[in-house]
């Protein structure tokens, strides 16, 4: 039964990384580089879902409200961080996101209070049992659900839909996908809109799964999201599938077996740090 | 008076710091996002045996040998891995190190280790001690640098696989980049325990990392006097603070990024624009 229990844990825990990686690495795909301030937004999520659900009582319009606000804010960090950035080494854009991520939880501090936020009346309590003996909340049901949803939504796009194409195009080649008419910047943009609102919605889901925003949630899953995205072969979107969700599940088990000699967040770096020493490239790296 | 000698010693224990990892980094172009490990490794090892009642001075050497040790394996895992993949790898190495620590009671767990001996010379003597310490490695990176070792880690940072065509044993080098720089700061850690008197887990994590690294890039990438000048204004910079405590990280973090933003090649760049712009005009 724990066997069971640990997996489906593991699992949501992985549907929330996946949700958070996509961004990171759909970022990665298109500019070379490690995106940390992504955290930022997602924390931004959480906060942006409390005050909405707090403010009107209704969590569908607190989610769509933090999804678009996110993506936004998402689009202008392209345009403020990343932008003037681009012929300079992957470094330097690299620290510039770190400050900005560090300037940013100072930020929510400021803004928000240094205690965090809770919902007054945390919405979807109730709960299933799924399996005889197990059973979850709605809230856990609908990350799973929303998770699932957007990624499919997300692949759909990306095989069906010309600006998927024309994405797809310009994460293999930009200079062949702009000499075919593609408009780079265009993707760009939609691309730090749609990862940035997968993050917002994943920090939306785990404020309310923790009943709580604090100014630094987002600093752990950025720090996991990294790895996450690493382990997939950077820029891969399978591979970052693939990697939260293994993630999520070794988490869940390690807390338990090896709990006693290793925290949490080192679990998922020493998988990491093992995978890489046998496949430098990750695990699903494009060609 | 006391007061002064303190932030001074600070600032020598940051300079010894960056500069261990501008020889990783810098000159060897391998980004670490995880030597804060090492500061800590050393830390760890001085300040138990300092407890055990070995002298200061004698704890450097296995403070700075036992980082050195975990540096080389990093360092040869620095082989399997590249760029991103490597910024990745150190990355996990400081989580790992905080997270073993955390979980060993001979460490002292999530409390860390107190009461650690004060230097048997006073304050002002680890203070002559930091500043000796520093001026030795300095002359040290220097030497290398002027070196053929230095010839060969430009190569290695500029361009790796040229430099394999050209015959440069680039293992051995990277190698030895990670060595001299996780014993420098294995050395900085021996000193920090001593300055500081406590250490616990959260003295060498991630946010300790980066901060070397930002003082390694706002001095300018590879440069050893900007890099001095910029970990000496750095360390100081949260006692210029004190007014202002609390947007501090808030500053800290839009100067980091405006750093990037406006002067991306760092103090040294800045200058050489500056003399380069008089030089013009004569």
């Amino acid at each position: 039964m724990l066997l069971i229990d640990l997996c489906i844990q593991g699992l949501i825990q992985g549907a929330i990384y996946a949700l958070i990686a996509l961004g990171l690495t759909l970022v990665y795909g298109l500019l070379r580089i490690l995106h940390v301030a992504h955290a930022a937004l997602f924390t931004l999520g959480g906060y942006v879902g409390v005050v909405v659900t707090n403010g009107s009582g209704s969590f569908l319009l607190a989610l769509l409200t933090a999804m678009l606000i996110v993506g936004c804010v998402g689009m202008a960090s392209y345009r403020v961080i990343y932008k003037p950035l681009l012929m300079r080494p992957p470094l330097i854009a690299l620290i510039a996101s770190i400050g900005v991520f560090i300037a940013s939880e100072e930020l929510f501090r400021l803004v928000f209070g240094a205690y965090g936020l809770s919902y007054t009346n945390p919405p979807l309590k109730g709960q299933v049992e799924i399996l005889p003996g197990i059973s979850l909340s709605h809230a856990r049901i609908l990350v799973v659900v929303l998770a699932v949803g957007l990624l499919s939504g997300m692949g759909w796009l990306a095989v069906h839909t010309r600006i998927g194409i024309a994405a797809r195009a310009t994460v293999v080649d930009p200079a062949m996908a702009a000499s075919s008419g593609v408009n780079v910047e265009t993707i760009r943009y939609a691309s730090f809109f749609i990862g940035s609102a997968f993050a917002g919605a994943a920090g939306v889901m785990v404020s309310l799964l923790n009943n709580l925003v604090e100014p630094t949630m987002g600093a752990v899953p950025s720090y996991k999201a990294l790895a996450i995205i690493v382990l997939g072969g950077l820029g891969s979107v399978r591979g970052a599938l693939v990697a939260s969700l293994a993630l999520g599940v070794i988490e869940a088990f390690g807390t338990i077996y090896v709990g006693h000699i290793l925290d949490r967040d080192s679990i998922a770096f020493a998988f990491l740090i093992m995978i890489l020493m046998v496949r430098p490239q990750g695990l699903l790296a494009r060609g | 008076m006391a007061y002064e000698i303190v932030v001074l010693t600070n600032m020598a224990i940051s300079i010894l710091f960056a500069l261990s990892l501008n020889v990783i980094t810098g000159f060897c172009g391998q980004v670490s996002l995880g030597h804060a490990a090492f500061l800590g490794i050393g830390a760890y090892t001085s300040a138990i045996l300092s407890k055990a009642g070995v002298p200061l001075v004698v704890t450097f050497i296995p403070a700075m040998g036992m980082a050195a040790l975990v540096g080389l394996v990093v360092g040869v895992a620095s082989l399997r891995v590249r760029h991103d993949f490597l910024a990745i790898t150190t990355m996990g190495v400081v989580f790992l190190f905080t997270g073993i620590v955390r979980k060993q009671d001979i460490l002292g767990g999530e409390i860390g280790i107190a009461g650690i001996p004060a230097p048997e010379f006073g304050r002002i003597g680890l203070l002559v001690t930091a500043l000796l310490c520093v001026l030795a490695y300095l002359l040290f990176v220097i030497r290398i640098r002027k070196s053929w070792a230095g010839f060969a880690f430009d190569s290695i940072a500029e361009d790796e696989d040229t430099a394999r065509l050209l015959g440069i044993h680039v293992p051995r080098f990277k190698l030895f980049a990670f060595l001299v720089g996780t014993a420098g700061a294995g050395l900085a850690g021996a000193l920090y325990a001593h300055q500081i008197r406590f250490i616990g887990p959260d003295s060498f994590g991630f946010v300790e990392s980066i901060s070397v690294l930002a003082m390694v890039i706002i001095g300018g990438i590879g440069s050893i006097w900007g890099v001095i000048l910029s970990a000496a204004l750095l360390s100081a910079l949260p006692q210029f603070f004190q007014i202002i405590d609390d947007f501090k990280l808030l500053v800290y973090g839009l100067l980091l990024f405006g750093a990037m933003r406006f002067a991306p090649d760092g103090i040294d760049g800045l200058l050489k624009r500056l003399f380069r712009r008089a030089g013009g005009t004569r």
